[in-house]
This record gives structure tokens, sequence and C-alpha cells, in this order.
């Protein structure tokens, strides 16, 4: 379990999928990968964690995803093959709404 | 949430293509990023990084090397004098300070500035830099710009990386630009729409195309030359370029300019109306902000510029002179003077919230109310649809006999007089009302109009408190180089003339 605020950044444990927290409750909630449990940039993964083939639908760099109540928000900095959960369900891609360029 | 990530990103994603080309020189995403690190294992040792110059390679490296640093990037304009220049660094010492040997030669320099070898940074792009781990706090100050300062010293607006990632977060898919898509950058770096420029680009991925300096032939070479997609540009650029082109050219076309953005500065409707009949195909977007929200709040879109050109309700008509709407994420609220809410079409103060709105300044702190609210010190009003129309600065409001009356309507007035060619309108004192009004005029080439007949034609038009006293022609206004109309010294010379 970590705590969920705006600007903090995880990495994940199974893959090379990095997210950072940009909307959020401030809720304390298991951050999942491919499975395993997200974790501080500055942390080593334990050695035994596999990507879960069940869950390696893929993450893409500069896509913003969000959970069913749309109430947590994160920004994915890298891409890798881990699908991101939240307390065990998936988070959806959000889709933008197109604005044109003002600068 | 640090601002330097939205380049990291860039890097990790398109690392290879073209980031920013000058004069014959670019780097790509990677090389920018190297450069920046590099820079900033130097800039981490001053509270400040400043920057003496205009568009160029090395403004990008400097920007991105404060962020990674984690401290303040000052970009000051080169356009004032050596005095004024040496009481701002004085003000940010200890600094770095990045520049060409032009701009920082005739300075005297504070003590503990120190001068970056500015060849050297735009160059240092190592092949593999190491990845560092950035200065993490939201909090942290990412920009300071220094208000052109109308009325006294120049003031330090303060930007943190949080209201900046909000703005591009909110506002650029990243990586949506397409392989060719280049902007043309004309806004100097120490405007801050020369700062989002290079942040949304960079996000976008579009390539930045740097005009040092802005001039009309050379704005139109570079947009052919590189195959410009986008550009920015104030109200008077784009007078002044298609100027250039109604005297050098029949019928230049840019085959690959797909949107035009302006703002910045008021936008006469005659200008845009030509603007739109110049540029046919081009999308024209309307972007008002100010330093203090980081930029664009409202955007007048393509879509609206068309609906409001091909529609036959005058309501709709006249949105073409609108600012827009506020973007998603951005409240905006007019207020009268006691701070009630008003309704559609009732003039008042222009009051905006958002994690973009930072409202702060290096000397007086937070300017933000308790619920979060900036006072932009912006007049206007909403129409039923909500989109907003700017009536000048809170400062210009003339008010005379008790009544507030704004210069905007009165100019409007003028100018739709086909002898006008520009005109602003100001206050000077008078003994009966408080204030008065009075105008400043300039008259079309080989046009007449006496101030009778444009006090006359004002009169048929609005309420005749409204009609200036005093009317003075001139050959030309004085304007700032980002095409602001300076209303202090047209004042001054009414008043005193």
């Amino acid at each position: 379990m970590k705590l969920l605020k705006p600007g903090v950044r995880l990495k994940s444990a199974v893959c090379g999928t990095e997210i950072m927290v940009i909307r959020s409750p401030g809720i304390e909630a298991l951050l999942a990968c491919g499975g395993a449990e997200m974790l501080a940039l500055t942390d080593s993964p334990a050695a035994a964690v596999q990507l879960d083939p069940q869950l390696s639908q893929g993450s893409l760099i500069g896509k913003r995803y969000v959970d069913a109540e749309d109430r947590l928000e994160l920004l994915c900095t890298k891409g890798g093959e881990g699908a991101l959960t939240l307390n065990g369900s998936a988070l959806s891609v959000k889709q933008a709404k197109a604005l044109p360029s003002s600068d | 949430m640090n601002f330097a990530m939205l380049l990291d990103m860039a890097a990790e994603a398109f690392g290879p293509r073209v980031a920013v080309s000058c004069a014959g020189r670019q780097l790509n995403y990677l090389q920018l990023r190297a450069a920046a690190l590099v820079a900033a294992r130097r800039a981490r040792a001053f509270a400040h990084l400043a920057l003496i110059d205009g568009n160029g390679l090395a403004g990008p490296v400097a920007l991105f090397a404060a962020a990674h640093a984690g401290v303040p990037f000052v970009p000051l304009n080169y356009r004032l004098t050596a005095t004024e220049l040496s009481e701002l660094l004085q003000r940010i010492a200890p600094a770095w300070l990045v520049g060409p040997r032009q701009y920082l030669e005739p300075l005297a320099l504070p003590t503990l500035i120190e001068c970056a070898d500015y060849e050297a940074l735009a160059q240092a792009a190592l092949p593999a830099a190491a990845a560092e781990e950035l200065a993490a706090d939201p909090e942290a100050i990412a920009v300071q710009l220094f208000t052109s300062g109308t009325t006294g010293k120049p003031k330090a607006a303060v930007l943190r990386h949080g209201h900046l990632m909000s703005y591009i977060l909110a506002t650029v898919e990243f990586g949506h630009a397409a392989a060719e898509e280049a902007a043309l950058i004309a806004v100097p770096p120490y405007h801050i729409a020369g700062i989002s420029a290079v942040l949304s680009c960079i996000y976008a991925g579009r390539r930045l195309v740097m005009l040092p300096s802005f001039a009309p032939a050379e704005w139109v070479r570079l947009a052919l030359a590189e195959r410009v997609t986008q550009a920015f540009v104030v109200p008077t650029m784009l007078v002044r370029i298609m100027d250039y082109l109604a005297e050098h050219s029949a019928a230049r076309e840019f085959p690959a300019l797909r949107a035009i953005a302006y703002g910045g500065g008021k936008m006469p409707p005659a200008v845009i109306e030509r603007a739109l009949q110049v540029f046919p195909g081009v999308d024209f977007t309307n972007a008002y902000g100010l330093t203090e929200t980081s930029a664009t709040v409202c955007l007048l879109t393509p879509e609206d510029h068309r609906a409001a050109l091909a529609s036959p309700d005058p309501a709709v008509r006249r949105r073409l002179a609108s600012v827009g709407r506020p973007l998603p994420g951005v409240e905006l609220e007019v207020r009268a003077a006691d701070g009630r809410v008003l309704a559609a079409r009732e003039p008042g103060l222009l009051f905006v919230r958002g994690a973009q709105v930072s409202g702060e300044y290096r000397e007086s702190g937070s300017l933000l109310d308790e619920a979060g609210w900036f006072a932009t010190q912006d007049c206007g009003w909403l129409d039923a649809a909500g989109y907003v129309f700017l009536e000048g600065r809170a400062d210009d409001v003339i008010v005379r006999g008790g009544e507030n009356i704004s210069p905007g309507e009165i100019e409007a007035a003028l100018l739709a007089h086909v002898a006008v060619a520009d005109a602003v309108v100001v206050a000077i004192a008078s003994e009966q009302w408080g204030e008065a009004v009075a105008a400043a005029v300039v008259l079309r080439a080989g046009a007449e109009a006496s101030s009778e007949t444009l006090q006359q034609w004002v009169r048929g038009r609005l309420r005749s408190s409204r009609v200036p006293e005093r009317i003075v022609f001139r050959q030309e206004l004085p304007y700032n180089e980002m095409g602001k109309v300076l209303r202090r010294i047209v004042r001054g010379e009414l008043e005193h003339g």
C-alpha cells in the first residue's frame, strides 16, 4: 500500500513502466503494474516477482490512466509490458479532449 | 512534479527527432536533454539561472537545465538598458547568466554573477548523459519573470513547477504532433508565451523553429524555408506580416502553414478579418492569458472563428472579437467591485481559478484569495454562451464624475470610422469631472477627419459621457515590442501637451 499523492512517481517491479500521480483523493491504495505492486523510483524489486501474463496488456508513455470512479489519474512517463491496476481493478486510458494549439 | 519530465519523456519516446532549430543549427530531443543535464550540474551552484537572449538554441537548454538543477529560470529582456539589466541581476544574485557576448559585454555585472560559455552551452550535447533524479518539489519555483514595469520597479512574477505542469498536461496530448510539424517561435523567451511555446512543443513532439528577433521579412522567409505548420503571433506582428506580404508579393502562399494562434494584446476586428482572407485555409486561435496564469486560460477556437464569420446572428458574429471560453480546468467569473458574481452581459472584473494559476510575486507573495481566485485586473463580460469579451485593464478605466468608462468601447467606435487607422483612449485630469475622456488618433494615409467629426461620430454611437473631450492626432501610437499600446505615455503627453 502506498499513499498516492499528486507528484508521486513510481516504477514497475516487473517491466519498464514508470508513472506519476496527477490527481488523487490522497488515498492509500495498492497500485500495481503487471500484477506486482509498484515501487518508489529508488527501491529495488524483489528478485522473485515476475510479470503476470494475464496482466501484460502494457502501458503507453504519455497516456493518462484513470480508475473506474475517475478519482485517481496517473501519467505514464515510461511505457512497459505490464498493465496498470488499482486494488486489483484495471485502470483505463483517459480520452483526451482535442484542443487547438495556443502557443 | 518537475517540468523537466516533459523533455525526459520526449527524449525517451522520440529522441532522434529534431527538437529545436535556429540559423542552420539544431538539437534533437536526446541532444537537448544531454545539454540541459550538463548545464544543470553547473547551475546547481547558483540561486538562479538567468538568460539574456533572443530566441535560439540556448533558451530551451537553459530552461530545462534550470528545471533539472531545481533553480528558477529567469529570462531577461535583452532590450532593456545596461543599467536596468544590472539592477535586475543584482536582485537575483548569485546567478549563472547565459547569453551571447553582444548582450553581456555592455553590462556592468554585479558580484556573484557568473557568465556561462554561451556557445558551449548550446553545443554541449554529450551522447548519453546518465539519468539523474529530478528535483521533485512541485512547489519549487520554476520560472521567474520580471513584469514590464509600467508602474515603478519591475515585479518578479513566480510560476512554480506545479503550475506549468498543470497547464501542459491539461492542454497538450503527449507526442501528438505529426513528424513534419514545426512551430515558428517569434515571441521572446522572456515572455510567458515564449516559455509555454517551448514546453508545449516539446511535449507534443513538434519542432521549434527559433526566430531570434521578430521582423516580418525574416518571419516569412523562415515560415517558407522551414515549412512551418503553426505559429503564435501578437496582433502587431500579424499586421506587419500582412503589410509585408502586401508590399512584396501579390500572392504569397504558405502551403505548409495550418494554424496561427494569436494573443498578448487586443486584436482589432479589422485585423483578424483581414487575416482570415490573407491566410485562407489556416486555422486561427485566439489565446488569452497572463504571466500569472501560466499562459492561456481562454481560447477562441478555429471553429468559433468560422462560426462567427458565417453567422447572420450579430451576437455570434461578434465573437470574432471575443477571447473565447475558459480551458477545461480553468474557472472564470465576472465580479462587481463589491465582489458580487455578475450575470451574462454585465461588465465587471475577471477572476480566474485553476491549478495553473499562480498569482504570486516574489515581493508580495500570493495574491490569490482564500478560495484560490486570482484577480486578473482585466475588465470584461460574458455573453449568453460564456464567451469572454475583454474591455481593457482595470487601471485604464476612466472614472468620469463617478461613472466608470472603459476605453475599449470608445476605441472600437473610433476605429469603426473609415478615416481612423489606430486609436487609443485615456483619462485626463478634469476639474469638473475628476477624470475626462481623451483620445489619440492616427488617421489613414490620405484620409481627413477633424476632432469635431470624430466627436460627432462617437456621439452617434455611444452615450454622451463617452465622447472624448479632447482628440489629438498622431503619426503613430507608442507600442512596446509585444504590441501593447503604452497608455501611460499617451496619457502623459495629453496631460502635459
